[in-house]
């Protein structure tokens, strides 16, 4: 599954038919389902998914923050060669927030309302290179300083509700990347905020990368801040991984009909669309999935193969790895391209 | 043919602050200041633009959610904010609201029949014995089933949810709905799937639609004029088209700028803004982009631009507040980065 | 936070100002003639009359008013009917031991009711967890009378460990203490539970744990400190609860406080005392909701009224 780079780029993390179940008392709800992908070292892997999709339960199994009734129940997760799913608690405490830094989307909720910011990301220096109240309040400032943030001095005995809403994501990036990980897993990190700080929130992220060689995983619902993020992209669906490519690639000749749908019904400012097509139906509720391929119930080309059988995520010679019968040898139907002939014949939608 | 349906002059909303030892009044969020628009019958303006810019407070101030501090609410002919609480309530008939989050304005205690049976009653628009076969054929309209008429809110999705918001602005045979981010919160294929029932319905009811929403790819995809708002004022206005194509403020170039594209071979020029938006309470002086604008001189700190047209480098009805459409348009003034 | 102290102690001049007039009004609201009532039952007519221009009775009401707030400032609440002292003098030995023994209890609660809570959210739905509960709900239930003779029959009579009444010594302390925070602690634990429960789902408990933090300081640190808030509140209800609460709790041990002076005064029909009495007590709950409204403030940064 991880044949797609060349050999010489190094991988960072690798992750390996995992698997995250919720055990409800109406059963066990699959919200990631034997996803397989690898981030190489320097650059940004991005999933994109709706919700429900299990994007962020992909992101929180990474860091070992499942919390009950969840639980990672297989696969591995190689970190540098190590599995993150063998290591103990303890061993866990000392990757987060040093090794591996995580951002979230909610800058409003996600800063802790009762300290300053900077005791907060003071105490990354405290927990990971026990360093001194005041050794690390220093370090803090020059956080502050890195990712932005004017008159950083008195920012630093600031309280989250005193910050704007882009502020307050400067300073979870500052707590992130106080340690320098290795890899930054945000998600959704501009979702909540106004485009004009999107721009700024994903280019200050964008040079700090570059300028740290740091490798990341950048969890979103948006195509547009894909393609302009990301190296590679991973589509996923109801748990599943449905495409995987280099992000030239997706967009050039996307293969899956459910991205070629998420791409077909996206309103976009930048061009002119009369009708826009669409993903008829609604995502599988995850505790009652079709046993078939995921998508079958939405897809236009579904056939009676698509329901019956799940196809797996083979590599198609050109960097796309796509999870659908259509791309393989045992299709059974008329000759389709996904692209071209997207949409449902008759006016079955809505 | 094109009538206006409603006209907006010289709305104003500020809210209160309160502050000090004794809890008086010290200042205002000026939240809109002082704005005036038209909306065609038929037609779909969108408002556009970014958190606390205004734009939902003028939805709500027009329907009088929140009592506008001053201006004029022309509907129909009729001045919406002269109406006695009572009459404006009957008004409601003819112009009703979706908001983003239909969970938290519809009971979530009642059925779907409930909730449209109720919105008739109160505007007592069919005979009782006829409004059942019209619940069914809302539903039908808005493309849920008759089998979940006795369904309660939580029983749906968050895009069936926001049918049902649909069917009931739809019940009282509205001439105009203002839809305040009605779709933002849905998923991108539900979205796609609630916005061509809104196109559908504009189509088939005639309906006209003032549509608040921060997002342009849906607001392009909708509108056929655009507004576009920052800190409680206009800054410009424009067909869609001539809006898309040929922004002249600084601001709205720039918004449009800061959208990323689903297209990485499009790598643009981004124009990346300095800061934040400044407060409601004391917003700046003069032209209030002047803080974060690459253009702006000592004129823009001082004066408050009109919204104007230059007939030569805009299309009719295309109006941007800005001093110096012309020197930007010709490269005679350079930004400032 | 200066401006808003200031700001919340001139708030207190309203309620002080209702709870004068409240306690003023009792005098002559209450059946009978008030005059009649502090001369005695055997006082004959003149002697009542002298009473009444004693104590301005015959002034209207406005200036009556203003004279009894004018005393009671410069601290004069008039004379006991029964032993002729000043109330002052009456109450206040009396006042220190019923404010111990609140103070003692809320502390107790606090103590019990906030490791209780805690050990109760962090192992939710364990054992220990419906344990705790089922006692806490135990300890809310129980009339505390009843517990008080209780534990005077288990502690007192049958292994004789501890006094079966007074105060002052260390060990006279305990049962009362515990007989007045028990309701208090099982308040206070489910509180401190169920706002653990909910701090501990925010997004920035998530946060710490991302940064690394451990699951102890996660607990104590982070999560802590934000559940607190509505605990405080709870507390402060608390201790007026058992300012008033204590009445019982003298009662069944005998402690000469406050509340068995009221009780004693009512039935001996000694209104200036029972006036006095209500007053101060009235008076403490206002300060203790101003300690707590200041503390609330300390705790939640987000309140930003100045």
């Amino acid at each position: 599954m991880d044949n797609l780079k060349d050999n010489d780029t190094k991988t960072i993390i690798k992750v390996d038919d995992l698997q995250t179940s919720f055990f409800t008392h109406k059963g066990e709800v699959k919200a990631v389902d034997g996803v397989h992908f690898d981030v190489p070292a320097g650059k940004t892997l991005g999933i994109v998914g709706e919700s429900g999709s299990g994007k962020s339960i992909t992101a929180l199994s990474i860091m070992r923050l499942i919390e009950a009734p969840g639980r990672v129940k297989g696969g591995s997760i190689t970190f540098n060669g190590e599995d993150l799913l063998a290591k103990s608690e303890a061993e866990m405490r000392r990757i987060r927030g040093n090794k591996i830094s995580m951002i979230f989307q909610e800058p409003m909720t996600s800063l802790n309302p009762v300290y300053t910011i900077g005791d907060q990301i003071a105490e990354s220096y405290q927990i990971h290179q026990g360093l001194s109240k005041k050794q690390a309040l220093e370090k803090a400032l020059g956080m502050l300083e890195l990712v932005g943030i004017p008159s950083p001095k008195a920012r630093l005995k600031a309280y989250p509700h005193e910050l704007s809403g882009g502020m307050r994501q400067r300073a979870m990036i500052a707590i992130a990347l106080a340690c320098n990980p290795e890899l930054l897993i945000a998600d959704e990190p501009t979702t909540a905020l106004d485009v004009t700080i999107q721009a700024q929130i994903l280019g200050l992220v964008n040079d700090l990368q570059k300028d740290l060689g740091m490798s990341m995983l950048l969890i979103t619902h948006d195509l547009g801040v894909v393609a302009e993020t990301c190296d590679y992209v991973a589509v996923m669906y109801a748990g599943k991984i449905v495409e995987y490519a280099d992000v030239n690639t997706l967009f050039a000749n996307p293969k899956h009909p459910y991205t070629v749908g998420l791409l077909k019904s996206l309103p976009r400012h930048d061009i002119d669309q009369e009708e826009l097509e669409v993903i008829r139906g609604m995502v599988p509720r995850p505790d009652d999935l079709p046993n078939g391929c995921r998508f079958a119930p939405r897809c236009p080309f579904a056939r009676e193969m698509c329901v019956e059988r799940l196809p797996d995520l083979e590599d198609q010679g050109d960097g796309n790895q796509v999870r659908c019968w259509i791309h393989t040898d045992q299709w059974d139907g008329p000759e389709v391209n996904v692209r071209d002939d997207y949409g449902y014949s008759e006016s079955t939608q809505s | 043919m094109t009538t206006d349906i409603l006209k907006v002059r010289n709305l104003k909303q500020y809210f209160p602050i309160k502050g000090g030892i004794l809890g008086r009044k010290v200042n205002d969020v000026k939240a809109v200041d002082d704005i005036s628009f038209e909306v065609k019958e038929g037609e779909t303006l969108s408002i556009v633009g970014e958190s606390g810019c205004g734009k939902s407070t003028t939805g709500r101030a027009i329907l009088r959610l929140d009592e506008p501090t001053e201006g004029e609410v022309d509907f129909q002919g009729q001045d919406l904010l002269a109406l006695s609480k009572k009459d404006m309530r009957r008004k409601r008939k003819d112009l009703q609201i979706i908001f983003q989050d239909p969970y938290a304005s519809i009971n979530p205690r009642q059925t779907v029949r409930q909730i449209l049976s109720e919105a008739m009653e109160i505007q007592d628009v069919l005979p009782k014995d006829k409004r059942e076969a019209r619940i069914k054929e809302l539903m039908k309209t808005v493309g849920l089933g008759e089998h979940q008429i006795d369904r309660f809110p939580h029983e749906f999705s968050g895009g069936q949810r926001q049918r049902i918001g649909i069917a009931r602005a739809l019940s009282v045979d509205p001439k105009m709905i203002i839809c305040d981010e009605s779709v933002s919160a849905l998923d991108v294929s539900i979205q796609a799937q609630v916005l061509n029932l809104l196109k559908k319905l504009q189509r088939d009811y005639n309906l006209t639609y003032l549509f608040i929403s921060h997002d342009l790819g849906v607001v392009r995809h909708i509108s056929d004029r655009v507004l576009v708002m920052y800190l409680g004022k206009i800054v410009e206005i424009a067909d869609k088209k001539s809006l898309f194509d040929n922004p002249k403020h600084p601001y709205t170039k720039t918004l449009l700028s800061a959208i990323p594209v689903p297209d990485p071979t499009k790598k643009k020029e981004q124009i990346v803004l300095k800061g934040d938006v400044p407060s409601p309470i004391d917003p700046p002086t003069g032209c209030r982009f002047h803080t974060r604008c690459p253009f702006a001189t000592d004129k823009c700190v001082e004066e408050d631009p009109e919204l104007r047209n230059n007939d030569s480098l805009m299309q009719d009805g295309h109006r941007a507040a800005c001093h110096y459409i012309e020197e930007i348009e010709s490269g005679e003034m350079k930004p400032n980065y | 936070m200066f401006i808003y102290t200031v700001r919340r102690l001139i708030q207190t001049i309203p309620v002080m100002i209702g709870v004068t007039l409240v306690v003023f009004l009792m005098m002559h609201l209450i059946p009978g003639d008030p005059a009649q009532i502090i001369a005695g039952e055997s006082a004959n007519e003149q002697q009542v009359e002298q009473t009444r221009e004693r104590l301005g009775l015959n002034d209207p009401l406005p200036v009556q008013y203003g004279t009894f707030v004018g005393n009671a400032v410069t601290g004069d609440l008039g004379n006991s009917i029964r032993s002729g002292r000043a109330v002052t003098d009456e109450i206040g030995a009396r006042f220190w031991v019923t404010v111990e023994l609140a103070f003692y209890s809320t502390l107790l609660s606090i103590f019990i009711g906030l490791i209780a809570g805690i050990v109760s959210a962090t192992r939710r739905n364990s054992p220990l967890d419906m344990i705790i509960m089922i006692t806490a709900l135990f300890g809310l239930s129980m009339p505390n009378f009843w517990l008080g003779l209780m534990l005077i029959q288990y502690f007192a009579l049958n292994i004789e460990w501890l006094p079966v009444s007074g105060w002052g010594t260390p060990q006279s302390i305990i049962l009362p203490v515990i007989t007045l925070g028990t309701a208090g602690a099982a308040i206070i634990a489910r509180m401190t539970r169920s706002s653990m429960l909910e701090v501990i789902h925010q997004d920035y408990i998530r946060t710490a744990r991302a940064k690394g933090v451990k699951e102890r300081y996660v607990v104590y640190k982070h999560a802590l400190r934000n559940a607190l808030i509505p605990v405080v509140t709870v507390v402060g209800l608390q201790f007026g609860v058992l300012l008033g609460g204590a009445v019982l709790t003298e009662t069944v041990f005998a402690i000469n406080g406050l509340g068995r002076l009221v009780v004693e005064a009512i039935g001996q029909r000694d209104f200036p005392i029972v006036q006095g009495a209500v007053l101060i007590l009235a008076l403490m709950f206002v300060f203790v909701n101003f300690i707590v409204d200041i503390s609330y403030r300390f705790l939640n940064k987000r309140i930003d009224l100045d």
